[in-house]
């Protein structure tokens, strides 16, 4: 019994822990102010990913429990893994201009990303409640000093504490509904609480109750209705790269997590915890469209676009079904680009060295800056789902989803408020196409957003050419995760 | 069989087009230069294009032709096909024929931003085009959806006053009913596990699920088509869209409502589309006269033809709905003629609107003294949309009430009545427009048609007349696939009281 313990699941986020103390100790020690440790941070995050994709390379793609049954690896956590991992990098990319200007430039920023990527990964390869919740926190508890991390800004600062305060409350539920769930079954680890609901129904009432706490928690993590009150807050007062980060590697994180322990340990409860899926996805497909209507702010609106497009990602989850979750997949990934290449194009909007939020300051951007106009206007019909646009597909795969799993009413209402939708997305279009041309923004935007807005909306524009890779992939993940 | 693919040419060239636009750096008058040219030769390759299609084609066949496949989803069963038949080949014609007047027609209308308009109404061709040859459903939706884009912008960047109003009520009505036809897609889909629309004919759903399906791609074409009480939005983005936008809203985006009725919901939802009929009879009965009395009570020329396009499009759903030979072929020409008819009337306003910059009636008058080309073009196009024997309007809404007596007097007799209101409103038009004393001494002076406007008129004049003197050239394609259709829509409703007698007995 001396064998070393099986370290093999979360190799990669014990490298990307390491690395990032390892920066932490080369930040203290040089006089930095984050430019050479973000390049540093991109490069390992690279690395990381190599080492993430390596087993998918060798085809040892099937599910591993390591670490004392801890931690998992099989092919949904490769696929979120690289989707966290090219999120927080380009994020990073995106950051270090904005913040450099915004005289917040620190190489705190780097370090706390990459700890924050690093709680991601292990939520994804959790296996046992007590994993989750330890890994839900490290991501957590990073993500409250990056929301604060512009400390002289007050906004900043109340956004940092509202998360904190939420958050709290969230991780609280969390834990109170994994004690639930722990005192009626009798352990936490994933693999035996399947096999504990696989027998036919052991749920009881108080079984049920925890697992809505631990949703509660969830779909607090992932801002879904009616736990969403923190986003359109945080989003707007945190420093636009922290809220581009938010808005896409947490999101995705704690989505594939939802899936997870939806799926594995209580996928036996499928009838039991449905209904609740449902219920929160058609509220927040229902408050992303129509309350995003009225905003005057960018970041506000981005937000609620946030809330509405988990709405939709979660009809995936309600579907309960392989289908259902390959359409999560694909709708992350879409969702990833597209919202970074908006935050990329909201990260030039500045005039006379401020930045500017306003909805109205994009006037007749298709004047000003004809590229940025167009590339912002693809991101906005692929919200909307319009195609040829891949904000389109991943809304089919959606649907596809609930149409198979025989819930025509939520699609019904999916489509229904996507047209919602669609109005505020076209307000944008309407502001830099129909209305008269204000001054340009402050040149030069940096060739590191330039190309991320550039490949973001080529991957958008053209991503209807060539889907099979992508699908495929959301495909073996999904079908592997439902074998199992 | 290593032939091109005439189709996929024709569908994808307006694309290359635009590229070629986008590559244009600046906006300098030299580029503009370049972009009109660039887009009325691209336009015009592929017109000659479509009518290489139209010499492929067997006219004695009722298949797919000129039919292309590649992979596209294939884990999905979901490909790229594309396809003509006899009903959707004469839409492809109308398509690239209508382009590039529309080209024409904003050479010197359009002076902001040449090269966007230019670029918007090529992707908009590529759609338009896509939308017809499409024979996978999948396929067809995003090119169907995806007009909206073009047009949107084409409203909302050149329009009117009302413009933003207009161009956000063109979207999301129409956005609206085609998600609910997304959904009808993803039933199918799953009912006949393809995508592919030739499969998808030959399947027989069950009944109650027809119902359905069919209500959703009604909800779609209805909008489209459009037909009361959904047309709001057409006069509105009729008379906010600049010229030409008017011109390819009526003469091709209308008619994507028809061609889905004639293509999906008839053949593959016979018992529903024979349940549903009356209903559909009502709403046309009810859209030819309402929509004719509102057309006589306008001000503004654009909003009275766009009121009269509802109307026409009455007589449409009518003559599909019968399912009758006559009734669908004259649903076909009536489609095609207005295609042409209210497109060149657009045309006709446009020509006054960019000497005069109103659209008000009483603004003009007496101009067939300075105007006296206009004026008889003018009365030619009155005359079609009136439906003189001779005229291409006439072939369609004759054959049309020939189906609509068959199936039901009553409608037919109501819809007759429509061809009378028709022609008071347009005689009205055009006795106060041409010849009724001006006081508008501005309306006087007003120079002719100049050669860039007769070559625009020309042609259509041409085939105006060519469709109500010889229509049997453009029946006679169409012949094959309709009667293949008829026959399909008949067998299965005979098959349908025995399959519902069989499951009743199980």
């Amino acid at each position: 019994m001396n064998t070393a313990p099986d370290f093999l699941p979360v190799l990669p986020e014990m490298f990307l822990g390491a690395v990032a103390m390892a920066l932490l100790i080369y930040g203290v020690y040089s006089n930095d102010i984050g430019r050479r440790v973000t390049f540093l941070a991109v490069v390992l995050l690279a690395v990381t990913l190599v080492l993430v994709l390596y087993p998918a390379w060798t085809g040892g793609l099937a599910r591993h429990v390591g670490l004392f049954g801890l931690f998992v690896t099989d092919g949904l956590g490769v696929f979120a893994k690289a989707l966290v991992l090219v999120g927080t990098a380009l994020s990073l990319i995106l950051a270090q201009r904005f913040n450099e200007r915004e005289r917040i430039a620190r190489f705190e920023f780097p370090v706390l990303a990459l700890i924050a990527a690093a709680g991601m990964m292990m939520m994804i390869a959790a296996n046992d409640l007590i994993s989750l919740y330890l890994a839900l926190e490290l991501q957590s508890l990073s993500l409250y000093v990056l929301a604060a991390f512009a400390r002289d800004d007050g906004r900043s600062t109340e956004a940092g504490l509202k998360y904190f305060v939420l958050g709290a409350v969230a991780s609280g539920m969390l834990l109170f509904g994994a004690s639930m769930v722990y005192g009626f079954a009798g352990t936490t680890n994933f693999d035996a609480l399947a096999k504990l609901f696989a027998d036919g129904d052991n749920s009881g009432l108080g079984l049920i109750t925890g697992i809505v706490f631990i949703s509660v928690g969830l779909a607090f993590k992932v801002s879904a209705v009616p736990f969403h009150m923190w986003t359109p807050d945080v989003y707007e007062g945190a420093p636009t790269p922290v809220t581009a980060f938010f808005s896409v590697a947490p999101k995705i994180a704690a989505l594939v997590l939802f899936l997870r322990v939806m799926i594995e340990p209580f996928g036996g409860l499928v009838a039991d915890w449905q209904q609740i899926i449902w219920g929160i996805s058609v509220a927040s497909m229902l408050l992303g469209a129509f309350a995003a209507i009225n905003q005057k702010n960018i970041k506000r609106l981005m937000a609620y676009s946030s809330i509405g497009h988990v709405g939709y990602a979660l009809i995936g989850l309600a579907a309960g079904s392989a289908a259902g979750v390959r359409g999560v997949l694909v709708y992350m990934t879409i969702y990833l680009f597209m919202n970074l290449g908006t935050f990329a194009v909201i990260l030039c909007m500045r005039r006379g060295g401020k930045a500017v939020e306003g909805i109205d300051e994009l006037a007749g951007l298709s004047r000003s800056h004809p590229a940025l106009a167009l590339a912002l206007g693809i991101f906005m019909f692929s919200m909307a789902g319009i195609p040829p646009m891949a904000g389109f597909f991943a809304k089919f795969y959606i649907f596809m989803a609930a149409i198979n799993a025989g819930m025509p009413v939520l699609a019904v209402i999916g489509v229904l408020s996507s047209v919602v939708g669609a109005f505020y997305y076209l307000r944008i279009v309407k502001l830099m196409y129909f209305d008269e041309a204000k001054d340009r923004f402050d040149q030069p935007f940096g060739h590191e957003v330039q190309a991320v807005v550039a490949i973001s909306a080529i991957a958008i524009l053209l991503f209807f050419v060539w889907p099979d890779p992508l699908v495929n992939g959301a495909d073996a993940v999904a079908a592997a995760l439902f074998a199992g | 069989m290593t032939q091109l693919p005439l189709l996929s040419l024709t569908t994808f060239l307006p694309l290359a087009g635009a590229l070629a636009i986008v590559l244009l750096k600046g906006e300098s008058e030299r580029n503009s230069y370049y972009a009109r040219w660039i887009a009325l030769w691209t336009s015009i390759v592929v017109f000659i294009l479509s009518l290489g299609v139209w010499a492929r084609f067997d006219p004695g066949s009722a298949d797919f032709q000129l039919v292309e496949r590649a992979d596209w989803l294939p884990d999905f069963n979901i490909g790229y096909h594309m396809g003509v038949d006899g009903i959707s080949l004469f839409f492809v014609l109308l398509s690239t024929f209508l382009t590039p007047i529309c080209i024409l027609a904003s050479w010197v209308a359009v002076e902001k931003r040449v090269k966007e308009y230019m670029i918007a109404f090529l992707v908009l061709e590529t759609m338009m085009v896509g939308t017809f040859c499409a024979l996978d459903l999948m396929l067809f939706y995003m090119f169907f959806e995806g007009v909206l884009i073009p047009m949107f912008l084409i409203i909302g960047v050149w329009g009117g006053p009302r413009r933003v109003y207009s161009a956000f009520k063109f979207f999301l009505y129409t956005l609206l009913g085609s998600v609910l036809m997304l959904l009808a897609i993803l039933a199918i889909y799953f009912t006949t596990g393809t995508a592919d629309i030739v499969e998808a004919l030959a399947f027989n759903f069950p009944p109650q699920l027809q119902t359905w399906l069919w209500i959703a791609f009604f909800a779609s074409f209805a909008v489209k088509l459009p037909m009361w009480p959904v047309h709001t939005w057409l006069p509105d983005a009729h008379v906010e869209a600049p010229t030409a936008g008017s011109v390819i809203l009526a003469g091709v985006l209308l008619k994507m409502g028809g061609y889905g009725f004639i293509r999906f919901s008839l053949p593959m939802f016979p018992d529903a589309s024979a349940a549903f009929a009356p209903f559909v009879y009502t709403l046309s009965v009810v859209a030819i006269v309402y929509t004719s009395l509102v057309a006589l009570a306008q001000e503004d020329m654009k909003k009275l033809i766009a009121y009269s396009s509802v109307a026409h499009m009455g007589f449409v759903t009518i003559g599909i709905f019968t399912v009758t030979p006559e009734g669908l072929q004259g649903a076909m020409i009536q489609m095609l003629s207005h295609g042409v008819v209210s497109a060149a009337l657009f045309l006709i306003v446009g020509v006054v609107y960019d000497r005069l910059h109103t659209r008000e009636i009483s603004r003009y008058g007496g101009i067939v003294e300075n105007m006296p080309k206009y004026a008889a073009a003018f009365m030619i196009f009155m005359l079609a949309s009136v439906g003189l024997p001779g005229t291409s309007g006439f072939v369609g809404e004759f054959l049309s009430l020939v189906g609509a007596f068959q199936v039901n007097s009553w409608v037919a007799f109501f819809a007759t009545s429509g061809l009378i209101l028709g022609a008071a409103y347009m005689l009205w038009l055009y006795r106060r427009v041409v010849f009724e004393p001006s006081r508008n001494a501005d309306a006087r002076r007003m120079p002719d048609l100049n050669p860039r406007e007769v070559l625009i008129f020309a042609p259509m004049i041409a085939v105006v007349l060519w469709m109500g003197v010889y229509p049997a050239s453009f029946l006679k394609p169409m012949q094959p696939s309709i009667a293949n259709l008829i026959e399909r829509v008949q067998i299965s409703q005979r098959a349908a009281p025995a399959a519902q007698l069989a499951e009743a007995g199980k």
